[in-house]
């Protein structure tokens, strides 16, 4: 296990190293520069033209990716041109509230995806199948960002929800981790607890509709395959109850694909972060990086990419971990 | 549990919770929620901010949302009247100038002390405008935009900048008088003095947190530790701390500042999204926001909120480049422009409540203004008229507007290229569009290289100068515009020159009637941005300078 | 390997290996019986027609501010004879608008498409047909790519550009697609490499190119289009995303849906959100219509289901 470990993460290296060049390479051959987004309104071309030659952007292109490359390996990503703090900083300050938020989306998706597939597929062609068939189409269909807007409209008032933010302005919660939820049980504030989850409430529901709508379908997919398979007959004909047959077989043979699945579209939840962080206003690493995207912060768009890249990698490999211990087949390569 | 509440400052500070179980034990006694109004008069009041401050010390920086805060924090020598662009003694009770514009002398409120006890005096003045002249280091010198407009130069110029310094020398008088000595007048004192970079901020916290260090971290800069989490100053607010992760920037009263605030606390909480902001508002979360859209103004009303509008301090122009197409040069063609644009419905249909038709390129509450300048109202047939005569008829403009920005001078680019470009196709003009995002070599293109036929851009006036508006313009030959005429700048320096008051008034009238007759772009609209307050929030005067101070400000 | 990107690539695999028989005329069959196939066919059916013929069927001139002197920052005219949706926000016809708008968004999501297969077929053919340390290399590529969650590699790639513009929201778009087009064709030029009319051509003496260009590109056709229905419906549903984000088109004149839904959203839902809703209700239909022809187009050609 940990030789296959090791492989995988050197094998990430040359990929990672590749990347940065990439995306260095790029955003230097961009026109404007830093400069252009770090001063304000009353920079005339002459001041910023003045303060890319104080940052040394004018150096051979190879000179600057060695300065990056050098400090990034320790960890100095450089400072975001938006807030002037360090990006590195930045960003293990907003991951917390991401992770919260990717969770309970996908906690949602889970509770409710699984039993809708499952019980979709035992009532293979009925009523409780169709509705959820044409659920799960609408559900991938309908633009993340336009949803949460509806839900902040509609839904967002008569729940007595907050739509926006992450925390009560002005709350007074101890951080100690960044974890509002966390941090609230760490230090018994109850009412911070409450009132992180309330704002978790909305947008999570906002971001889980599309890994819901996939969950749904790959288990009712999974199960329909599974309930086709010999060993159910095999068991069914030995006499075995219903009870013991579905919970035993079907639902255990029937859940490997989805486990897949779920990692695949924890992946993806990072996409659907950024527009839901930015409609709800929810301090995460989505909404750090569309606010980079509106004001063009290189270093932050630099660094979140590259860390997206890192924690894609790392990611796989926890769920091919999880893969492992759930189905021991694969433990033998 | 109660004692496990720390106050925000030290949190920032912890790593872990070994960290904050500590420390906890010697906070306990700050250790208190607010509850509304607390143990103060005027409670606490919770504004969100359109965007994220750089830091708190306003000589490195030149944008607004840094300033709202630092306004808090500091005072300046002259301020601006509440809710108008007039001047009135801040720190300083008094000034004249002497020496032809050259010596400015101060005469400061006795007493006055910064937050952290230390006396401000005049040789504390002195030490800022020292520290200012003498700031050593490319990178803390590039940061000085306001310095660099108003006195020019350093004492050594670092980087690329160049420039004479106007500042000669700072004496002390006596503790309440200082002396600034001048190399040379200029037209932008003593409003100038207004501006928050040249706020006065306490010499011994300067000194002690090594405010002067500037340096490069990557693409950015890291600033010092008085910058970050120390600043001091004699405004009615100090600060306590800055919660990156919340994205709270939290101050409260300054017992000791001369202008006190009567609210206890003072939470800036930045929401970059307009729609966040109002959703944010309606649910009672803030007190109050910055920029609403114009859209909302009647719905805000009706659920009782305050909707302040701020008088104009902007202008929009469309700018005219008559370096690249020689029909351009034709100030027949220039008029048809002006007269095929229905300026009007621009205004009514795009623009926020208060804003109107900009006649001439300073807005009306600047002393410089005149109602008595060329006019060219709408009107399609005289604009086709002209252009035949012109000989321009399908006539071809390369038209450059930003992407992805927003200012209080140019709310919405987009909408204001389509609203213009499809005026001037009904006059037969045809329109190349060319669009730039702002951070991605807008102004580089525009300012620089000068690729525009026609291209849009505004500003946004910093103290109460005509000089800053026109002469920042039209002053000299610049790409954005490709013209030379020299007996325009001519004028503009002699108004410059000439001593403030109504002689100054008077110049920038003249030269504000020839700018109109020579057209050399074309004003469009004075925006006006508003701020929106709660019902129960009371004091708060919107101010033309977003220069909005919030020690009057009460809720209930 | 990676045992989860080897699950992201299943179906992909499964659908490339169904190419290469001759199942046409029983797959039709399937779908002309089943509901979900007729409904999607004749929703995108209908969605092309306007689309292709939009300058036909638009009522009004879609670029004209028609009731421009009506419109203020918090009013803008609703429904009324002559614009039965109302106007936009520049007082143009916003049925003309939508009906322009289908045609935009089909030439997004089109484009987007066809320059993903081609780089996709491009790359997954000189894999397939090459085989060897080509091979490697190449799919080494796409599998970071298939690694990428989809929509921050769009984002990725807009943001990278200096200036955005409706083909850099192509290209930007068009990457989804290319690893799974290049792992689709791989997989079916391999499955025929021993197929049986492969080895009869190359026993006639016929060329290496030739039998790559007449006979192995056309029969993995099948999976290709069916894998395109379903991308184009991510075309557009992520095309509206970058508008969102303000990574789209930034020409105000161009009716596109995701662009109106985009910029309606963020400013004209309190004021008309009809705005919002009606290019809302249009992609979501449209994307659903794709989804619907794709999905069953799919479970026709699956050799599983097959009697």
């Amino acid at each position: 296990m940990l030789r296959f470990l090791v492989r995988r993460l050197l094998q990430a290296i040359p990929t990672l190293f590749i990347l940065s060049i990439l995306v260095f390479a790029w955003l230097r051959s961009l026109p404007g520069g830093p400069a252009a987004a770090l001063l304000g309104d009353k920079a005339t071309p002459e001041k910023i033209a003045n303060l890319n030659h104080v940052l040394g952007l004018d150096q051979p292109i190879f000179v600057q990716y060695f300065g990056f490359l050098g400090r990034a390996l320790t960890g100095d990503f450089g400072n975001s041109l938006v807030s002037t703090q360090p990006v590195m900083g930045e960003i293990v300050t907003f991951l917390p509230a991401t992770i919260e938020l990717g969770m309970t989306a996908m906690i949602i998706a889970i509770v409710i995806g699984i039993p809708a597939g499952y019980l979709s597929a035992r009532y293979r062609g009925g009523p409780v199948d169709n509705v959820v068939i044409v659920l799960s189409l609408i559900g991938v269909a309908v633009p993340v960002f336009f949803l949460g807007y509806m839900m902040q409209d509609i839904l967002a008032a008569p729940l007595g929800l907050p739509s926006q933010g992450r925390q009560a302005a002005g709350l007074d919660a101890t951080a100690i981790t960044n974890f509002a939820i966390l941090d609230g049980i760490m230090t018994s504030e109850w009412d911070a607890v409450w009132d992180a989850i309330k704002h978790l409430i909305l947008p999570a529901c906002a971001l889980a509709t599309i890994p819901l709508a996939v969950i749904t379908r790959i288990t009712r997919a999974s199960v329909l395959d599974v309930l086709n398979e010999d060993f159910i007959r095999t068991a069914n004909s030995k006499g075995l109850t219903q009870q013991v047959v579905r919970t035993r077989h079907v639902l255990r043979n029937g859940l490997l694909p989805v486990v897949t699945t779920i990692g695949l579209q924890t992946g993806a939840l990072l996409g659907g972060a950024v527009l839901t962080e930015r409609v709800f206003n929810f301090r995460g690493l989505g909404f750090l990086l569309a606010e980079g995207i509106e004001r063009r912060d290189y270093p932050r768009l630099q660094a979140l990419l590259l860390f997206g890249a890192v924690v894609y990698v790392l990611v796989n490999m926890l769920v091919d971990i999880s893969y492992g211990i759930i189905d021991p087949r694969v433990r033998v390569r | 549990m109660q004692q496990l509440r720390l106050t925000r400052t030290r949190r920032v500070a912890l790593i872990g919770l070994a960290g904050a179980l500590a420390v906890s034990l010697s906070a306990c006694a700050e250790s208190k929620r607010e509850e509304g109004a607390g143990g103060g008069t005027g409670g606490t009041m919770i504004f969100g901010a359109a965007g994220n401050p750089k830091m708190f010390d306003p000589a490195f920086n030149d944008e607004g949302e840094t300033f709202r805060i630092t306004r808090q924090i500091y005072d300046t020598l002259i301020q601006n009247k509440p809710g108008t662009a007039d001047l009135e003694p801040s720190l300083a009770e008094k000034w004249e100038s002497s020496n032809e514009g050259k010596t400015w002398t101060f005469t400061l409120k006795s007493g006055v002390k910064f937050s952290d006890g230390t006396p401000m005096d005049a040789t504390a003045v002195c030490f800022n405008f020292n520290r200012w002249y003498n700031m050593k280091g490319a990178a803390a010198q590039s940061q000085m935009i306001y310095y660099g407009d108003v006195f020019e130069g350093f004492a050594k110029n670092e980087g690329d900048a160049s420039g004479d310094p106007v500042y000669k020398s700072c004496e002390a008088k006596d503790p309440a008088t200082a002396v600034l000595n001048l190399n040379k007048a200029k037209g932008a004192f003593p409003a100038a003095f207004t501006l928050p970079s040249f706020s006065i901020q306490s010499p011994t916290a300067l000194k002690q947190f090594n405010a002067d260090t500037v340096t490069q971290s990557g693409d950015s800069f890291t600033y010092s530790e008085y910058a970050n989490k120390h600043p001091v100053g004699t405004g009615p607010f100090k600060f306590e701390s800055w919660d990156q992760a919340k994205g709270e920037i939290t101050l409260v009263r300054n017992d000791n500042s001369p202008s006190p605030a009567k609210l206890d606390k003072l939470i800036f909480k930045v929401i970059p999204d307009e729609n966040a902001r109002k959703q944010a508002l309606k649910a009672g979360d803030i007190n109050g926001y910055d920029y609403p859209s114009p859209a909302d103004y009647g719905l805000l009303r009706n659920d009782g909120e305050q909707v302040l509008i701020r008088p104009s301090f902007n202008v929009l122009y469309l700018g005219i480049n008559q370096a690249n197409n020689p029909k351009l040069k034709d100030v027949k063609v220039r008029q048809a422009l002006a007269y095929g644009i229905n300026r009007e419905q621009f205004v009514k249909s795009k623009l926020a409540e208060g804003s109107e038709v900009a006649t001439e390129f300073v807005p009306k509450v600047i002393s410089g203004y005149t109602d008595d300048v060329t006019k060219y109202p709408y009107d399609v047939n005289k604009a086709k008229q002209l252009l035949q005569e012109a000989g321009a008829t399908g006539l071809t403009l390369k038209f450059y507007y930003p992407t992805e920005v927003s200012r209080p001078y140019m709310p919405n680019p987009a909408d204001t290229f389509t609203a213009i470009s499809e005026d001037l196709k009904k006059i037969g003009v045809n329109i190349e569009a060319h669009a730039e995002p702002w951070n991605g070599g807008y102004k580089d293109d525009v300012q620089k290289a000068g690729k525009q036929d026609l291209h849009l851009l505004g500003w946004t006036g910093d103290y109460n100068d005509a000089g800053n508006f026109v002469g920042t313009f039209f002053g000299r030959k610049k790409a954005e515009f490709g013209f030379d005429n020299p007996q325009l700048f001519s004028a503009l320096g002699a108004a410059d020159a000439s001593p403030a008051g109504d002689a100054h008034a008077k110049a920038y009238q003249e030269v504000n009637k020839q700018i109109m007759d020579y057209l050399p772009a074309i004003p469009i609209a004075y925006p006006t941005p508003a701020i929106v307050v709660g019902p129960k929030v009371k004091g708060l005067v919107a101010s033309p300078l977003t220069d909005e101070r919030f020690n009057t400000v009460t809720v209930s | 390997m990676n045992t989860l990107l080897n699950k992201k690539k299943e179906p992909i695999d499964k659908l490339a290996a169904a190419s290469g028989r001759s199942l046409g005329g029983e797959a039709i069959r399937r779908m002309l019986r089943s509901p979900v196939a007729i409904t999607g066919g004749i929703i995108t059916g209908l969605f092309l027609i306007v689309a292709i013929f939009a300058p036909l069927l638009e009522p009004k001139d879609p670029d004209v501010h028609y009731l421009g002197d009506q419109i203020r920052p918090n009013f803008i005219p609703g429904a009324q004879s002559g614009f039965p949706l109302g106007v936009d926000d520049f007082g143009r016809d916003f049925l003309s608008r939508l009906i322009a708008g289908a045609q935009q968004t089909l030439i997004v999501g089109v484009l987007a498409t066809i320059v993903g297969v081609l780089i996709g077929v491009i790359i997954g053919g000189l894999a397939g047909a090459f085989g060897g340390w080509v091979d490697t290399v190449l799919m080494r590529l796409v599998d970071v790519m298939l690694s990428f969650p989809s929509l921050l590699l769009a984002i990725s790639i807009a943001a990278l550009f200096a200036q955005p513009s409706q083909w850099t929201v192509i290209l930007a778009v068009s990457m989804i697609g290319v690893p799974i087009f290049a792992r689709l064709l791989r997989g079916s030029m391999l499955s025929q490499r021993d197929a049986d009319h492969v080895l009869a051509a190359r026993s006639l003496g016929v060329k290496r190119g030739a039998i790559v260009f007449r006979h192995m590109l056309p029969n993995s056709l099948g999976p290709v289009i069916v894998q395109a229905t379903l991308t184009l419906a991510t075309s557009i549903l992520e095309a509206a995303a970058l508008s969102f984000l303000g990574l789209g088109d930034p020409d105000p004149s161009r009716a596109e849906w995701g662009l109106m839904l985009g910029k309606a959203s963020h400013q004209f839902l309190d004021v008309r959100p009809e705005l919002a809703y009606y290019p809302a209700i249009a992609i979501i239909i449209v994307a659903l219509g794709f989804t619907l022809v794709g999905e069953s187009l799919r479970e026709a050609l699956d050799p599983k289901n097959r009697r």
